[in-house]
């Protein structure tokens, strides 16, 4: 390896002022919550910093950059998940016996008082949304806030977080089950 | 013929779900009819399903109408850190 003829692919020395804005902005979408996301942007820099020397100029410093920072974002979901585990999964439907797959008494849909009249767009049904939405366990979230608010492809959200299709719907419906019953108790019967 | 045409409550809310992205297949928007026709529930949550579809896209062009950056200070303490760690 000819180490003298290396010209220096990386200016890390700019990485702030280039990079931060964008790493930002997609950790944020990622996670929801700024501090973490902050947070992800440090790791990643610093995390550039070690592996500079690795870096081979294949792609460019962005996506070099991006691909760290991507790593950070499953990590972090990992670290959630495992901490919370899966005792804040309520579920919907029998699991097993003669009635599997059919509604649990106390999760079957109620209908909506004034249904249209309370959808219309109005900032306190958005914060009650949010609030639901952040109650997710963070795997159903993460997915849910991609596929349905970033509105990406099944087949890139997958790539990105490594699961089957049929896993990511699993996920989103179990998502959205959850969403329907949380803001049917509190915005539409509430 | 052996294909189940009978679905669950939960595998038919299933595809309700897939439904709303515009991803269920025609072999399961046709299973999914037969149960919202028999199933007054499903039928229900159907419907509610579409009303949240609807709140999700509002909110979806809420979160796209605004990019998220650091602020100035933000970016400079990072610089800070990031100065310390080379050194």
């Amino acid at each position: 390896m000819d180490n003298s003829a290396k010209t220096p692919l990386l200016a890390p020395g700019t990485w702030v002022d280039t990079y931060a804005d964008y790493l930002f902005n997609y950790a944020v979408s990622r996670v929801n919550d700024a501090d973490m996301a902050k947070d992800l942007v440090q790791e990643t820099f610093f995390a550039g910093l070690k592996s500079a020397k690795n870096f081979e100029g294949r792609s460019t410093e962005r996506t070099w950059l991006v691909a760290i920072l991507k790593r950070k974002i499953i990590d972090h979901y990992r670290k959630v998940n495992s901490k919370k585990g899966q005792a804040e999964v309520r579920m919907s439907f029998y699991d097993s016996g003669d009635k599997e797959g059919d509604w649990l008494e106390e999760r079957v849909p109620q209908s909506w008082d004034n249904e249209t009249e309370k959808s219309v767009e109005n900032n306190e049904l958005k914060s009650q949304l949010e609030i639901c939405i952040q109650r997710l366990p963070p795997k159903q979230g993460l997915v849910f806030r991609m596929k349905t608010i970033q509105e990406f492809d099944t087949e890139e959200i997958c790539k990105e977080l490594d699961i089957s299709s049929s896993n990511l719907w699993v996920l989103i419906h179990r998502a959205r089950t959850q969403l329907r019953k949380c803001m049917e108790e509190n915005w539409f019967n509430a | 013929m052996t294909m189940k045409m009978r679905l669950s409550c939960e595998k038919a809310t299933l595809i309700c779900t897939k439904n709303q992205y515009g991803e269920a297949t025609l072999f399961e928007k046709i299973q999914l009819m037969i149960h919202l026709f028999i199933c007054a529930i499903c039928k229900r949550y159907s419907g509610q399903n579409q009303t949240l579809s609807s709140l999700f896209k509002m909110k979806s062009a809420d979160c796209k109408a605004t990019h998220k950056c650091l602020s100035s200070e933000e970016k400079q303490a990072l610089q800070e850190e990031l100065n310390q760690h080379q050194e």
